[in-house]
């Protein structure tokens, strides 16, 4: 039989593909995270729902949040305080449109696609301020307005990195940053991939919001900053899928840009025969548990610190970072 | 575990990016405007239901004025109306992290009055039972703090190793919380088999782990960001907000009614009394720490030393305090707990009037808290370690 499907048909089946991908990825993610958490505090974490080790237990999170009131209190701004949750989740779904999974496992290989990831990470931020402010809660607003704060301090780190990588290639586009890797960037450049990758982490986790620089949701101080009038699936969307789907999309960026993605860890021929997807899913996995390992570690800076250290010390590290990349490209 | 020399500032200062944005505040260069935040009742910092309303501009707090009563349950009238048996167990409900050291002081003055004279052994396993309690409540302020700062782990440590520790007040008293073990003239009854062993055992094992702590927590530099140079209390301060325990002890306030004032059997130990000289949140968790290695230290000395003999005195079959009054201060876990107790020759008191450390040094808190920021103020509530039952009683 053949089938002859247009350009637009692939590319809804595509969009439907991440459309199931990422929620279940978080729902992945979101027992990795209980698991990895419980192991790390010498618990024992969801054990009983599904049977074996609790492996339905986000599942039934999910669903008990399903069945909650939905409350949008009285004195917020409606649509603003309706929209929101969307306007944070949205954008991290489209990350995923151009991550490449295996060389040709991508919805869409732009060529400007590291820019497009750049670009849309940054989106989310518009969606927490959204929240923040049409909470008509102060909680809310400081959560917001610190997030803000951070977003622009913490973009500067990761563009700037992610330009050194991109001179490194020599192109925008994801598909071939990763053919570029032959050893991968964390291992050469000697010392300059390493530095970049680190810079990029610290950065992703700063702009993720996650511990330990939580400050916009810090539990103890603002309740969960800009989350705190939401529930329901409102709360799920627009905070826990979000903040579990952008933590294995930032993943996967580092995987790409700085492991190789899809290719294997080093140039050695009996390593091409494992697929490349499950290179990317090992690298990717890799990059959650050290994401989650550092959250569970470390307790949270202050905001003023936090912009300190972003100002003070990371952008010019970066700068030098960017100057010592031009200088490996054209001098090695 | 020493005070580590190197990352203490020569002298306490507040904020001094802050004031340099005050400047341009006066000047009239940038206008702001205050806003008025409540925190609590309920919010996760109070561990309770105490309320602070702060007055912030930004970030930064301008005036918090804490309010408590919100959990008074009247105690002090309550215990009128009671004999003393049941006010043994009253009185252990006031700060529910030590009940034991709640107990403690209304025994002790029961005593005085009465001229009970209190064996040996009971005195000896009353030091034990009361120094597992302080290491219990330490280890929960530890992982409160710790978790108010967002270090998940270390918080989840803490509880495993009170787990031990509860387990084998447990086998003694038979309660979790609320012991209602100690008795005018001695104890309810001796320790089964096997506690002195699982006591030590429990106790050995918080201070082989504290290094973990060191290495997660105290050792930290995002923790020693938060906390150093943050929320200082001067000695004088303290001195005049009436501030005891560890609170004080961190602001270089050397006074520890243990070796100061001895009751049981307390100047038989060789124990040190922790201060630090900076008074701010580190230094307050420093002390806090530190406190649990020396209550180890005494309960290790009293298991060695504990003499055979009876646990309880000769006391008549109903207690009845005779005419008169007197005056009891022991050190509690949070600080100087003082009971005053009039008897007018009843089966029940006429007055009981109980000093609790944790309402004086909540006192403190305002003063501390004016010119930080929102961040400081949960770093700052977590340090200054206070029990909401024992603030409103």
């Amino acid at each position: 039989m053949d089938i002859a499907l247009t350009d637009w048909q692939i590319l809804l089946v595509k969009v439907l593909v991440i459309l199931v991908v990422v929620p279940v990825g978080a729902l992945v993610g979101g027992y990795v995270l209980h698991k990895e958490m419980a192991h790390m505090q010498h618990r024992l974490g969801p054990m009983y729902a599904g049977g074996w080790h609790g492996w339905a237990q986000t599942l039934a999170d999910g669903i008990k949040f399903a069945y909650k009131e939905d409350i949008i209190p009285a004195s917020a701004d409606r649509a603003v305080f309706s929209m929101a949750p969307a306007m944070i989740f949205v954008p991290v779904l489209m990350t995923y449109l151009v991550i490449p999974m295996d060389r040709s496992l991508i919805v869409e290989d732009l060529n400007v696609g590291l820019f497009y990831l750049l670009a849309i990470g940054s989106v989310g931020a518009i969606g927490v301020l959204m929240a923040g402010w049409s909470s008509a809660n102060k909680y809310a607003l400081i959560g917001a307005l610190r997030s803000a704060g951070q977003l622009i301090a913490y973009e500067l780190p990761i563009v700037l990195s992610a330009a050194a990588v991109a001179m490194l290639a020599g192109t925008l586009s994801v598909v071939q940053i990763v053919e570029a890797q032959d050893w991968p960037f964390i291992l050469w450049p000697p010392g300059i991939g390493l530095a970049l990758f680190m810079l990029f982490i610290v950065g992703a986790i700063a702009e993720m919001a996650l511990p330990p620089f939580d400050m916009p949701v810090a539990e103890s101080e603002l309740i969960t900053g800009p989350f705190t009038e939401y529930t329901g699936m409102r709360f799920i969307f627009g905070f826990f899928f979000a903040e579990t789907a952008h933590m294995i999309a930032f993943a996967a960026i580092a995987a790409t840009l700085f492991l190789g993605g899809y290719k294997p860890i080093v140039p050695w021929s009996p390593l091409e025969v494992i697929p490349g997807i499950v290179w990317f899913f090992v690298k990717t996995s890799f990059m959650v548990f050290l994401l989650l390992w550092i959250r569970f570690s470390f307790p949270r800076l202050r905001e003023d610190q936090l912009q300190k250290f972003a100002w003070k010390f990371l952008i010019p590290v970066s700068l030098l970072l960017i100057l010592a990349t031009g200088a490996w490209i054209l001098y090695v | 575990m020493t005070l580590p020399p190197d990352i203490k500032a020569p002298e306490l200062q507040q904020l001094q990016d802050s004031t340099e944005f005050a400047s341009e505040v006066a000047e009239g260069r940038l206008v702001t405007e205050q806003m008025l935040l409540n925190v609590g009742p309920q919010h996760p910092a109070t561990h309770g239901v105490f309320r602070l309303l702060a007055t912030i501009d930004g970030e930064r707090i301008v005036r918090a004025e804490p309010v408590v009563g919100y959990m008074h349950r009247g105690y002090e009238k309550l215990v009128e109306q009671r004999d003393y048996r049941q006010i043994t167990n009253l009185i252990s409900r006031m700060d529910w992290l030590s009940g034991i050291n709640n107990e403690l002081p209304l025994a002790l003055a029961l005593e005085k009055l009465m001229e009970i004279e209190v064996p040996e052994r009971a005195q000896y396993l009353r030091v034990i039972l009361a120094e597992m309690n302080r290491i219990l409540n330490h280890l929960m302020f530890f992982q409160s703090f710790s978790a108010e700062l967002g270090a998940l782990t270390p918080t989840f440590y803490a509880f495993r190793e009170r787990e031990d520790i509860q387990y084998a007040m447990e086998s003694v008293t038979g309660g979790r919380m609320h012991f209602g073990f100690f008795r005018p003239g001695g104890l309810k009854e001796d320790v089964p088999k096997g506690f002195l062993a699982a006591a030590l055992k429990s106790v050995r094992q918080v201070i082989e782990r504290l290094p973990d702590y060191e290495d997660l927590l105290t050792g930290n530099e995002i923790f020693k960001q938060r906390t150093i140079n943050v929320g200082g209390l001067t000695k004088e301060a303290a001195y005049s907000y009436g501030v005891s325990g560890p609170i004080a002890r961190g602001s270089d306030i050397d006074m520890d009614v243990r070796r100061d004032e001895p009751y049981l059997v307390y100047d038989q130990f060789d124990f040190e009394v922790c201060s630090a000289p900076h008074g701010d949140c580190f230094d307050r968790f420093w002390v806090l720490v530190h406190e649990v290695v020396e209550s180890a230290k005494i309960v290790e000395q009293a298991i060695q030393a504990l003499p055979p003999g009876p646990v309880m005195g000769k006391v008549p079959r109903v207690v009845e305090a005779p005419k008169g009054e007197v005056y009891v201060r022991t050190e509690n876990p949070l600080g100087e707990l003082g009971l005053y107790l009039i008897s007018d020759g009843e089966k029940r008191p006429y007055r009981i009037k109980i000093r609790t450390p944790s309402y004086s040094n909540v006192s403190a808190i305002p003063h501390v808290l004016e010119n930080t920021f929102v961040a400081d103020m949960i770093a700052i509530l977590g340090s200054f370690f206070f029990v909401l039952g024992d603030v409103d009683r």
